[in-house]
């Protein structure tokens, strides 16, 4: 057996992960996982508290995505206590998620991933970050880190506390949006979808054209896409139905609640992470590269690939640009990044149109809960994919029971299968160097820094 | 010369972390005197093991080194005690490597039941046996990194405020002294109180609290222990406003959970705040369960499974 290839930790990514590369006695690679390295236990440990706490528990599950296990959180809350969040109250939790959404995918495009774009993989490991394009390009840099503070800090001041935020309560939101808060978020926001835009043009002028040549093919593979639309089949980050779609584009549409008719979940040994699959395609589960079974992918090439429209101007602009280029179903796994900065133009006009609803200024919002037993699903789009938070609750309103698919999770099998793919590229005869690594780790973070 | 700063994210969230990018374009000015050697989330700087299979990760050596997260597995008390190694001075960085945080609320729980729960979900393929191959061993709790490694500085918070962040740096840079607050939230937070103790029993956190100003009396919003709601205010240490905001959670009109741990090292929260309630004579036997007290601070031994019954021959 020849020698083993370990990648520990992978680097600009959130999380604790490593890559493991197994090559035979020529060189040439065998076997590759990506194993997830710690499990903390949250769906046992929260059995037993009281439901209407949770959302201020979860939110630790992710110090990069707090605000989408927050809500997710508090909508799985009052479907168990059957509560109808007032108007105002759901638009404000609209609003925080799409906010929080604006700054993620900048803080994942420039501040982790970006680095390999704009220094490139072959740049001094040691200078192949936000530190590095602070020297090399300071300009971008500080508008970059400008631009993520903005989206922060107006969602901070507003809502005190956007690291593990609280704001949502079971039944709707603990803080009326004053006239006053309204408009400096109108203005921080306005001037956000000014810096998407200027994003976009960059990044088609000066990224995305590269991907293909210095890249070709890295990490690419075929699978189906998960992700959620409207009513009307438009994206939605925040609410609507689950699209389960294959990789011909036939798809299945459900409600939330209805996850399990679909998805099923795999122990694999050698992560703490499980494997979800598509279940009701009823194919199995298989990693093979050229005969996956089951696997479909989150995250927003996926909600992209899925939504027919996006129901704002700009974005769909960008996204029609895109599938003239790439096609419906694009599979190539760097377009990740693209689908990114199409979703962080939407985002941004999306939380235009949420601020000018008259209804989010209104003072109700938060109905009155009665704890009962029941069980609730709360679904909203997380940056890295379709977060599922399943609870049950006792006649009380405490847990007792809890299942959880983080968007992440849905990816382990496509991130393990990209890594697979891009070491099977890069790696011949037992040669290989940092860049190469870099590059295997670059099929990572498209997916989930 | 700027000081060397290493960093390690241990069983946690990365929240820690993004708290030090929420400095915003304060950034740049700590960049200025901090050069950062080793911190995954940020950088490509990876863990060297040696072959011998031994106590082996290196890392560059810093002047200070951040860990943030608890300890729940071999790997990561391997890489506390590389930092220790490789770091002059240790920051424990945030609540659950002072004292456990949220993820030590496992410690209510064997890891049998742990992983028994978790690999057993609804929708979970059923398996043979739990992950094993490589992934590192599970302690048998989540602990605080001062229950393995000594500590020189402690920084609390989920996430610590970026504000205490930059001045304990900053402070580390110039050899300055620098103390965090060291009163209770109580201290600084605006509610009004009358201290007249009306309260006999507590409501649930999803009754709605009363946060109008009295256009009478103009006084603000009444105290949420007052009110009847369970605020960890009383027993938990100040800070989470940073330097200019008061109280985060109470000014987003939610009551404290306690998440900058106790006000006094080896305070007990639970245990406090059942003493400050019994002694207002409120019956605590209102409360639906304890635990969540100790949700940012279960580790040094507080939070512990109930013993196992062994069954009668």
């Amino acid at each position: 057996m020849g020698k083993v290839i370990n990648i520990q930790p992978i680097t600009r990514i959130e999380g604790h992960a490593s890559i493991h590369i197994q090559l035979n006695d020529q060189g040439d690679v065998q076997a590759t996982k990506v194993a997830f390295k710690s499990l903390r236990g949250f769906e046992k440990f929260v059995q037993g508290k009281p439901a209407e706490e949770l959302p201020r528990i979860v939110s630790r599950i992710c110090g990069i995505c707090p605000w989408m296990h927050h809500i997710a959180a508090n909508k799985a809350v009052d479907a168990c206590f059957n509560v109808v969040v007032p108007p105002a109250g759901d638009l404000l939790r609209e609003l925080m998620l799409t906010i929080a959404h604006i700054e993620d995918k900048l803080l994942h495009f420039f501040f982790l991933a970006g680095a390999d774009f704009f220094l490139g993989p072959d740049y001094d490991y040691s200078v192949r970050n936000i530190m590095g394009l602070v020297k090399a390009n300071p300009e971008l840099a500080a508008k970059v880190i400008k631009m993520r503070h903005k989206a922060k800090m107006v969602l901070d001041k507003f809502s005190q506390k956007t690291i593990h935020p609280v704001v949502g309560v079971p039944g709707g939101f603990a803080k009326p949006l004053s006239i006053e808060d309204r408009k400096i978020f109108l203005d921080n926001v306005t001037e956000l979808l000014d810096f998407a835009l200027f994003a976009m043009e960059y990044a088609k002028k000066e990224v995305f054209p590269k991907f293909e040549a210095s890249y070709p093919g890295l990490g690419e593979i075929t699978t189906g896409f998960i992700g959620t639309v409207d009513h009307k089949g438009a994206l939605n980050l925040y609410d609507g139905n689950v699209r389960l779609m294959k990789s011909d584009g036939t798809y299945k549409e459900f409600c939330p609640d209805a996850y399990l008719d679909h998805l099923a979940e795999k122990v694999v040994p050698f992560s703490y992470g499980k494997f979800p699959y598509a279940q009701s395609w009823g194919e199995g589960f298989s990693m093979d590269l050229d005969a996956p079974k089951g696997i479909y992918r989150s995250n927003t090439l996926a909600r992209i690939n899925v939504a027919d429209h996006i129901a704002t101007p700009r974005a769909q602009a960008e996204l029609e640009e895109f599938r003239d280029q790439y096609g419906r179903i694009a599979q190539s796994t760097l377009l990740y990044h693209y689908a990114r900065l199409i979703e962080e133009v939407y985002t941004c006009e999306r939380a235009i149109e949420i601020l000018k609803d008259p209804r989010i200024i209104s003072p109700k919002i938060r109905a009155r809960v009665e704890p009962c037993a029941g069980r609730g699903v709360g679904c909203v789009e997380a940056p890295r994919g379709t977060l599922i938070h399943d609870y049950s609750t006792d006649e009380n309103g405490l847990i007792t029971r809890v299942n959880l698919i983080v968007g992440t999770t849905h990816n382990l099998a496509p991130i393990n299968m990209s890594v697979d793919r891009a070491a099977r590229d890069l790696i011949k005869n037992g040669v290989y160097d940092e860049s190469i690594l870099n590059k295997i780790e670059m099929a990572v973070r498209a997916y989930d820094p | 010369m700027p000081i060397k700063l290493a960093g390690e994210s241990l069983n946690a969230c990365s929240g820690c972390e993004i708290s030090v990018l929420d400095l915003g374009e304060k950034l740049l000015n700590l960049l200025e005197f901090v050069s950062i050697v080793h911190l995954p989330l940020f950088m490509d700087s990876k863990h060297v093991r040696s072959e011998n299979g031994q106590h082996t990760v290196k890392l560059p050596k810093a002047d200070v080194g951040l860990i943030s997260g608890s300890i729940k597995t071999q790997e990561h008390l391997e890489l506390a005690c590389a930092m220790r190694d490789s770091c002059d001075l240790i920051v424990a960085f945030g609540t659950c490597a002072t004292h456990g945080g949220i993820p030590a609320l496992a410690n209510s729980y064997h890891n049998d039941d742990l992983l028994g729960y978790c690999f057993n979900t609804m929708g979970t393929d059923k398996a043979d046996r739990f992950p094993s191959d490589g992934v590192p061993a599970m302690m048998n709790a989540c602990h605080a990194i001062d229950e393995h490694i000594r500590v020189d500085v402690c920084l609390p918070g989920c996430p610590p405020h970026p504000d205490h962040i930059f001045r304990t740096l900053q402070s580390i840079e110039k050899k300055e002294s620098f103390s965090l607050p060291e009163k209770s939230v109580c201290d600084n937070c605006p509610a009004s109180r009358d201290g007249k103790g009306k309260v006999k029993v507590l409501k649930r956190a999803f009754e709605l609290p009363k946060w109008q100003v009295d256009d009478n009396t103009k006084k603000g919003f009444e105290c949420f222990l007052e009110q009847g709601f369970l605020c960890m205010g009383p027993v938990t240490r100040d800070g989470c406003g940073g330097d200019t905001q008061k109280a985060r959670c109470i000014m987003a009109q939610v009551p404290c959970r306690g998440c900058y741990g106790p006000v006094k090292k080896g305070g007990n929260q639970r245990l406090g705040m059942l003493n400050a309630l019994a002694s207002n004579g409120i019956d605590i036997s209102s409360l639906p369960e304890t635990v969540s007290m100790l949700r940012f601070s279960g580790g040094h031994g507080l939070l512990r499974p109930l013993p196992r019954i062994k069954e009668s021959e």
